[in-house]
């Protein structure tokens, strides 16, 4: 019943801080550089969209065993060795081979086992029971790959986010292969979702002249369509790439002057820049295919050879569609396919409603206990409520604090933190109560009532806090939000009533020393 | 102002014999689980979106929805099982298709968001929400593993905290709750979505929280009355925090219910589980009769625990270290955890 001046300092000037701590989410920023922590809206009370995509990992393994298959034929060519029957797994992330005769396999062994590496024991080269060579991949590197793959993909949904001047995106990995993207204020992601829904790996490889091999590509050749259908049948382009996108340093949306079309003109970095002269010096005269995530943007002949290192693309573009092809090749191509696999959005007017209304509720309720506990608990009904009151700014102060982000049902989880604290102060009125009925003293009362009620306080709180830390660690989405502000108000709810509402009829009680209680 | 509390729900001298009923009361409620239990197994809870995957579209009509328009501008985009429902306001449509395959649904959203903006101009989305078959199934399963756990918790702190037949009596209660929700549930066609995970986990909590206060009270008296035949005890028990029984829940369900009126109709999201909670508040008085169920477990241990009340500190208590400093009633945790926690509820 004793409360120091010290303790008494303390639990007010906790109360006064996380005042102070409140302050930030009604007022604007000032200039001044101090620290300004505020409670930051979710998705659904300020309109935004949530993106949730998966990176397509089996395709980065599938890219990665295409090429290492490349580099195998070369390699057994070089070593003047046969092969027949070339075979990628990729469930298995194996590339195997029939060796012409057994005597070639063990020099198939050595020359593949030569290739080079991205990383130490990225694959293991066996020989199989039926007399293949099997390149397979190890799980390991697999893991790997996909792991910097998925961080690769984060930096570039980030760099592409960033050149739609979107405002405030977040964007975080989820899991092993998925990334979050929460764009707020922008209602409608289908710009987005077209943006980070291409890979955008840009090639410029050699056109097939061979007109035979329009209609059977052999191996090393592929038919690759045209991005606009209208532009003509399908052409058959070699594999290699003579000039990769990556090597591009810049490229921006123009209007052609001539043709009045919108134009991506590209700059090369020196390596492109040779590269690309050296491959238009020898080919003068060919087709040469600008392919686009195995489309063909266009695939004009080469009339003289190209050594500035510039160049333009026509396929027909909007300017929308030049600007985000240029947006996207500056960028960068993402190293895997990417797939919305969930996706919300809310209009700015439905969260806007959603915070009058949960304002709303949440005045109503707070208005109806005060009256409720007054009604029923007289003098400590208003200690209640004055509790009551500290515990809604605590748990605002310990969400701003943190920077947390409040939710619809992180409302609603406040709505509710609301009855659990006060249940906390009936538990003690009722006890008093109790205790008075049976003829003590109001000291003794008093005493018992806070002794007696702490443990049922304190065990109903512990139960509620164990549930919502459970449901905050495996939770998704809004059940997080609800936990979150549960969880943070058990916290505040135990201070303001353990602590403060009962200091404060302790302190009433000191002052004035009555000769019964107000119960 | 208003020194003096004004109303109170029961007097104080209230002896209302709720361990007469008990048969009764665990009959009802355990007809009542039962049906819930049918009611689960067919028809079965309405999955909401993020369990079911699809799509949802709400847009609000500048005129009250012309629904054949809208439907005809569907079907029209290969969309004709497309269903279409206004709520709240007539301006109010809410359209929705079940889940395809991953890709598909992502993009038909956009589609089914171009239709409505042509079939009816003026419109605004207020909501475009496309969950994928494999994250539907996924968000499943975290929810019900957050559900569960969370669960098992309560559980295990019941059971670390009070006696064996304390907990017995509160997973037989908690389970005739759980089923009694899912009953209603199922009953109101409320969408089953994470959301409302959450909101049984409340209801669920609440009807612990109310259990605890039962059983701290029992606990106490048992000690305190240590002559008083059980059942005489119980009432006694119940009796004595009746008024917080009936106290605490109209606020929890009086602030929740006024997220339909303050909310309505865009916070659709939240109707459900605060109808839920309403629902709760109804608990009370059937929660009661878990009480006489509990206690009806607990009489059928009787012999056990009347050996307990006439042994003063249970012995166990006595061999943890920490305990032998602290008077039996400081004993808080049958853990060895307790001297420090007890440091808490020292004022």
């Amino acid at each position: 019943m004793y409360y120091s001046r010290l303790k008494l300092a303390s639990v007010l000037g906790v109360c006064l801080l996380g005042l102070l701590l409140c302050l930030p989410n009604g007022i604007r920023k000032p200039a001044l550089s101090i620290p300004w922590r505020q409670i930051h809206l979710g998705l659904d009370l300020r309109g935004g969209s949530y993106l949730l995509m998966q990176v397509d990992l089996p395709s980065l393994t599938h890219d990665r065993l295409q090429t290492l298959s490349e580099n195998m034929r070369e390699a057994l060519l070089k070593n003047h060795l046969g092969y027949q029957d070339f075979r990628i797994d990729a469930d298995k992330a194996v590339v195997s081979y029939l060796p012409r005769t057994p005597d070639e396999a063990q020099a198939g062994l050595t020359a593949l086992d030569a290739l080079p590496r991205l990383s130490a024991g990225e694959f293991t080269v066996t020989k199989l029971e039926d007399g293949r060579i099997a390149l397979t991949l190890s799980p390991e590197s697999i893991a790997a790959h996909a792991r910097e793959a998925v961080t690769q993909s984060i930096e570039i949904v980030r760099r592409r986010i960033d050149g739609t001047g979107a405002i405030d995106p977040e964007i975080t990995r989820q899991g092993d292969d998925r990334i979050v993207v929460e764009l707020p204020g922008i209602s409608d992601p289908e710009r987005i979702k077209a943006l980070l829904g291409t890979t955008a790996k840009m090639s410029f490889r050699l056109v097939d002249s061979n007109p035979l091999h329009a209609t059977y590509p052999p191996t090393g050749v592929s038919l690759l369509p045209m991005a606009n259908p209208a532009d003509g049948p399908a052409l058959p382009v070699y594999d290699h790439v003579d000039v990769d996108g990556a090597d591009l340093t810049n490229a921006g949306a123009t209007l052609d002057q001539k043709t009045g079309e919108w134009a991506v003109s590209f700059t090369f970095d020196s390596v492109g820049t040779r590269s690309f002269s050296s491959v238009t010096q020898a080919n003068v005269g060919q087709r040469f295919a600008i392919v686009l995530d195995n489309k063909i943007i266009e695939a004009p002949v080469i009339r003289t050879p190209i050594t500035g290192g510039e160049g333009q693309i026509t396929g027909g573009f909007t300017a929308q569609k030049a600007t985000d092809l240029a947006l996207m090749l500056r960028a960068g191509a993402l190293p895997a396919p990417l797939a919305v696999v969930e996706q919300r959005s809310i209009g700015p007017s439905l969260g806007a409603d959603s915070i009058r209304a949960g304002m709303i509720s949440l005045g109503v309720g707070f208005a109806l206990v005060v009256v409720f506990m007054v009604l029923f608990y007289g003098r400590f009904g208003w200690y209640a409520d004055i509790a009551l009151l500290a515990n809604l700014v605590l748990m605002a102060a310990i969400l701003s604090l943190f920077e947390a982000t409040l939710t619809l049902p992180g409302m609603a989880g406040m709505l509710l933190t609301l009855g659990m604290a006060v249940d906390a102060n009936i538990l003690i009125n009722e006890r008093i109560r109790e205790e008075v009925a049976r003829g003590r003293t109001p000291l003794a009362a008093m005493q018992a009532g806070f002794e007696r009620a702490t443990s049922t306080i304190v065990d109903s709180n512990a139960t509620a806090l164990l549930a919502h830390v459970m449901l905050f660690v495996f939770g998704t989405g809004p059940v997080r939000g609800f936990a979150l502000t549960i969880t943070i108000g058990i916290v505040t709810t135990l201070f303001t009533t353990l602590l403060l509402s009962r200091m404060l009829m302790a302190r009433w009680y000191a002052l004035t020393r009555p000769a019964s209680l107000p119960v | 102002m208003l020194g003096r509390p004004l109303l109170r729900f029961v007097r104080k001298d209230t002896h209302i014999n709720f361990m007469r009923g008990r048969y009764m009361g665990l009959l009802v409620s355990a007809v009542l689980s039962l049906a819930s239990l049918i009611l689960f197994i067919h028809p079965g809870l309405t999955l909401g979106l993020d369990f079911k995957g699809g799509i949802v579209v709400e847009a609000k009509t500048p005129a009250p929805a012309d629904f054949g328009t809208l439907r005809a501008a569907l079907a029209a985009h290969g969309l004709p099982h497309a269903s279409i429902q206004s709520f709240g306001a007539p301006d109010d449509v809410l359209i929705r298709l079940d889940a395809g395959s991953g890709k598909e649904t992502q993009t038909l959203v956009d589609t089914v968001r171009h239709t409505v903006a042509d079939a009816l101009p003026g419109t605004t989305i207020l909501r475009a929400d496309a969950v994928g078959a494999s994250v539907s199934a996924e968000l499943f399963r975290n929810g019900m593993l957050a559900l569960g756990i969370s669960l098992a918790m309560i559980l295990g702190y019941i059971w670390v905290r009070f006696e064996w037949e304390f907990a017995l009596s509160a997973v037989v209660t908690l389970i005739l709750d759980l089923t009694k929700t899912v009953g209603f549930l199922v009953l109101t066609g409320f969408e089953f979505d994470l959301v409302m995970v959450a909101a049984i986990l409340t209801i669920l909590g609440y009807s612990t929280n109310d259990k605890v206060v039962v059983y701290d009270r029992v606990r106490e008296n048992l000690r305190k009355y240590r002559t008083m035949p059980l059942m005489e005890l119980i009432n006694l028990s119940i009796n004595e925090t009746l008024n917080r029984t009936l106290a605490h829940p109209p606020r929890c369900f009086w602030q929740p219910c006024r997220w339909p009126y303050g909310a309505a109709p865009h916070c659709r999201v939240l109707h459900g589980p605060c109808c839920s909670a309403l629902w709760w508040a109804l608990l009370p008085p059937s929660s009661l009769q878990h009480h006489c169920c509990c206690s009806w477990g607990k009489a059928a241990s009787s012999a056990a625990l009347k050996q307990k009340q006439e042994r003063p500190p249970p012995p166990e208590k006595k061999a943890l270290p920490g305990w032998e400093k602290l008077p039996p009633r400081q004993g808080f945790f049958r853990v060895p955890l307790a001297p420090c926690l007890s440091l808490i509820r020292r004022p």
